[in-house]
């Protein structure tokens, strides 16, 4: 981690603001915030701050989350539906050491939920507010280079274009086969890239209780869907969207309704499968614990 | 002169005439020779009706082509005017636009040149009955019936059916003439205007064509046309017209 | 037929000025449904530049555009809202670029490439679609098993035919064509002039074609326009102004090629 920062445990007399960024600059992305809350899926440009991290590291994410966070908030950080991998203790540590908020590793227990690949298996409620870290927010970006004209696509809603990938993927491998940033239509009206997780977590989306909001650092843009907004998912009639499913369980849980993660166990090809969401699977096991037979019955599957 | 001749053309005479040329002009301007002026027509006036086929004659270089091709709108004149059709249909050439000169062309007035313009590609039956085509307005039964058309004329013409579906690029001078008098004559039409149309025919091709030409005539058409060979002019012709006259 | 009584394209004193450069200068011409207007002159002359303002992809300085619509009457084309004018020119238009690259996607299949244009109309039947696209590749005398390669791999003659059934799967009635050939081998030429003109002919199709190559215009255009300097200084029918040219520039075009 970054020394600065490590310097300033406490907002107070560290020399940094709450949250590290002044308060300027979180009015600045807060007003972005709220454009992009009242037009749902729209990019909305902000002045992006250089921060005390590279930009693969989810600057934008960052952005958001020290923008909208207060005292009283609870934090959970995840990457790839893990708490405690490298990038998910690093910004944790980060927030912990400019603010001196609560952390929490239970989605329930969380009010803002900074993610990096991975929407919470746990549902989320009307209080909690997800924070995405976006690569390239631009759905078009890649079919289509010239940024006036994906502009012009999106102010006039011209998205045919994002159905000539998903044409490219069937005529090429026989379904879409897209499965993660899978585009979607964002209240029948912005086409939006949900950010790198997979598919599967796409239909979370939709109508979801939290407000989720999206921030892309090195591409300057804030996005937001409200709480209780329509998602969509492109597909075709004679191809309709479908998410991933495993012939699996969960090794560790048993859960059948989870993302699967592949693990290799050992030297000789050993493999397993287990939920990505690691609070999910841990709380799936608490649970368990107190109902042996069923734990029995997970292991042997 | 040109005032005075517009007037006349809901007038009686276009009623009668089919083409009415009056005080004709035609002179070549060219501006890479330095400008030179070529006065090729000068006073031509003449009224061919229906029912008429009237034969031009005069030297070489006299202007007798110049002048199916002013009448064909080909050529664009430099003086007088040059009404064709009847009627409502009626237009000048010296004023008409290119649009209703195109409809002339597609409703009044047919033209066999005195060598053919082959398309690339396109067959020796799909020449002959693309004016036919034309009408047809992508009408499954008509395109047929076009193609029907064109059958009956290449048997009559003695154009062997081997050739029927080859592009008539690589044909004798007798065989594209063949074509040319083909497609000039599917479709009838009030007016039409023969430049040589027998010039490299043999003699039962020259007394088929001269039939057709005659059968024309018959069913209503005003001709003109330039028949170098005195047979040929001698059994179509109803009036010749020297082109002396008008100079 | 009411449509045949009044011109599908009504271009009126067009001027677009480069600088102090003036490329094209109150040009003003009808097009009528189903006729193939060649424009011709040297390079420079301004015809491309004509062809981008008559099809609202270059904004004129001056001048008006007139379009006659399948069921809306006749819109002034620079008064139509920005989607309305892009919604026409994917739809009841099409547009052929000298350079194929310029006018496919590259990085897509030919299917795709065909299929775009249903797609942006909101077509959303992937099966559909390839039928279509594959009716649409063998139109243009293409195999139709090409459909999943990309054009990167397609000769010049092929990308400018997959050009063409791309611009003609929305059935437009009016397709602007900016050398359509040039660049090609002269075999591959006049196939291709070949199939331009049989589908302008079938489909009843207006087009504006912008050549220097007089030839092309004999075969195709039903009129030509002669332009210099921005500015058209001879009109007619095909066959007059190739035959009977009568503006000094234009008897020196005629004259510099072998029978037109
Ligand atoms: N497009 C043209 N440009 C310049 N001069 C032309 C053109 N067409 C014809 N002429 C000239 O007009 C004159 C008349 O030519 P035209 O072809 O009308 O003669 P003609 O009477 O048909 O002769 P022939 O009996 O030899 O066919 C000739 O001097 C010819 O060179
Ligand atoms: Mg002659
Ligand atoms: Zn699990």
């Amino acid at each position: 981690m970054n020394a600065d920062v490590s310097r300033a445990p406490d907002s107070s007399d560290s020399g940094y603001n709450f949250a590290y960024l002044d308060e300027r600059t979180k009015r600045m992305i807060r007003r972005a915030i709220l454009k992009a809350v009242a037009i749902p899926g729209y990019q909305v440009p902000f002045g992006s701050r250089e921060m005390p991290l590279p930009y693969g590291w989810g600057t934008g994410g960052i952005q958001v989350t020290a923008s909208i966070i207060g005292r009283d908030d609870v934090l959970k950080v995840i990457d790839q539906g893990a708490d405690d991998t490298v990038n998910a203790v690093n910004i944790r540590r980060f927030f912990t050491r400019t603010t001196g908020i609560a952390t929490t590793e239970r989605t329930v227990e969380a009010t803002v939920i900074q993610t990096r690949h991975r929407i919470p298996e746990t549902p989320l409620q009307d209080h909690q507010i997800i924070v995405y870290q976006v690569p390239i927010p631009e759905p078009l970006a890649k079919l289509e280079p010239r940024e006036a004209e994906t502009k012009m696509m999106h102010g006039l809603a011209e998205y045919g274009l994002m159905h000539v990938k998903l044409y490219e993927d069937i005529a090429r491998y026989g379904h879409i086969s897209t499965t993660y940033d899978y585009p979607v239509m964002v209240d029948g009206r912005y086409l939006m890239a949900p950010s790198p997780i997979p598919k599967f977590d796409n239909p979370k989306m939709h109508m979801n209780p939290a407000l989720q909001l999206f921030g892309a650092g090195r591409e300057k843009r804030i996005y937001a869907v409200p709480p209780y907004t329509k998602v969509e998912s492109l597909a075709f009639d004679d191809h309709p969207f479908e998410v991933q499913r495993w012939e699996q369980h969960c090794a560790l849980c048993g859960a059948k309704d989870s993302f699967l993660d592949e693990v290799i166990t050992d030297n000789d090809g050993g493999r397993m499968f287990i939920c990505s969401d690691t609070d999910y699977c841990g709380q799936r096991r608490e649970n368990l614990a107190a109902v042996p037979a069923n734990v029995a019955e997970a292991k042997s599957a | 002169m040109s005032s005075t001749l517009s007037g006349t053309m809901g007038g009686a005479m276009s009623v009668t005439a089919a083409v009415q040329v009056r005080d004709l002009g035609k002179t070549f301007t060219l501006h890479n020779q330095g400008g030179a002026e070529l006065a090729v027509l000068h006073g031509v006036s003449l009224e061919v009706r229906r029912g008429e086929c009237v034969a031009l004659d005069g030297p070489s270089g006299a202007g007798k082509s110049t002048l199916l091709k002013c009448i064909y709108g080909n050529y664009r004149t430099t003086q007088g005017s040059l009404i064709v059709g009847e009627g409502e249909n009626a237009i000048d050439l010296a004023t008409a636009s290119a649009r209703q000169q195109m409809a002339m062309r597609r409703t009044t007035v047919g033209y066999v040149s005195q060598f053919l313009r082959a398309i690339p590609r396109v067959s020796a039956l799909d020449i002959v009955a693309e004016p036919l085509m034309e009408d047809a307005n992508g009408d499954p039964d008509k395109l047929v019936a076009a193609r029907r058309a064109a059958e009956t004329l290449l048997l009559r013409l003695r154009i062997p059916v081997r050739l029927w579906s080859v592009p008539p690029a690589t044909f004798s001078g007798g065989e594209q003439q063949r074509i040319n008098i083909a497609r000039g004559l599917i479709r009838p039409r009030p007016v039409l205007l023969l430049d040589e149309p027998t010039a490299s025919l043999d003699a039962d091709n020259r007394i088929t064509v001269t039939a057709m030409i005659n059968e024309a005539r018959e069913q209503g058409a005003a001709i003109i046309g330039i028949f170098h060979d005195q047979r040929v002019r001698d059994s179509v012709a109803t009036r010749v017209v020297n082109m002396a006259d008008f100079k | 037929m009411s449509e045949q009584d009044q011109p599908i394209l009504r271009v009126e004193a067009l001027s677009k000025r480069y600088g102090d450069r003036l490329a094209v200068d109150q040009v003003s011409f009808d097009l009528w449904p189903g006729e193939v207007l060649a424009v011709v002159g040297e390079s420079g002359s301004g015809k491309t530049t004509l062809l981008n303002c008559a099809s609202a992809r270059l904004l004129p300085d001056s001048g008006r555009v007139d379009f006659l619509t399948r069921h809306e009457g006749v819109v002034d084309v620079y008064r139509l809202s920005e989607a309305a004018r892009r919604l026409l020119a994917r739809t009841d238009w099409g547009y052929v670029h000298q350079n194929p690259a310029d006018g496919l996607r590259m990085d897509v299949s030919a299917g795709a490439n065909v299929g775009e244009r249903l797609m942006a109309l909101g077509e959303r039947h992937y099966g559909r679609i390839r039928q279509e696209a594959t009716q649409w590749l063998s139109r243009v005398e293409m195999q139709e098993d090409r459909i999943d390669e990309s054009p990167a791999t397609f000769s010049g003659g092929m990308r400018q035919r997959l050009q063409i059934a791309r611009n003609l799967v929305t059935r437009p009635r009016l397709v602007f064509m900016d050398e359509p050939t040039s660049g090609l081998d002269v075999s591959v030429q006049a196939k291709l002039l070949d199939l331009l003109r049989t589908l302008t002919h079938q489909l009843h199709l207006a087009s504006v074609i912008v050549t220097h190559d007089l030839a092309v215009a004999r075969l195709l255009a039903h009129r030509m326009m002669v332009m210099k300097d921005g500015r058209v200084v001879e009109q007619g029918l095909t066959d007059q102004v190739l035959d009977d040219p009568q503006h000094p520039y234009t008897q020196l075009l005629v004259s510099s090629v072998l029978q037109p």
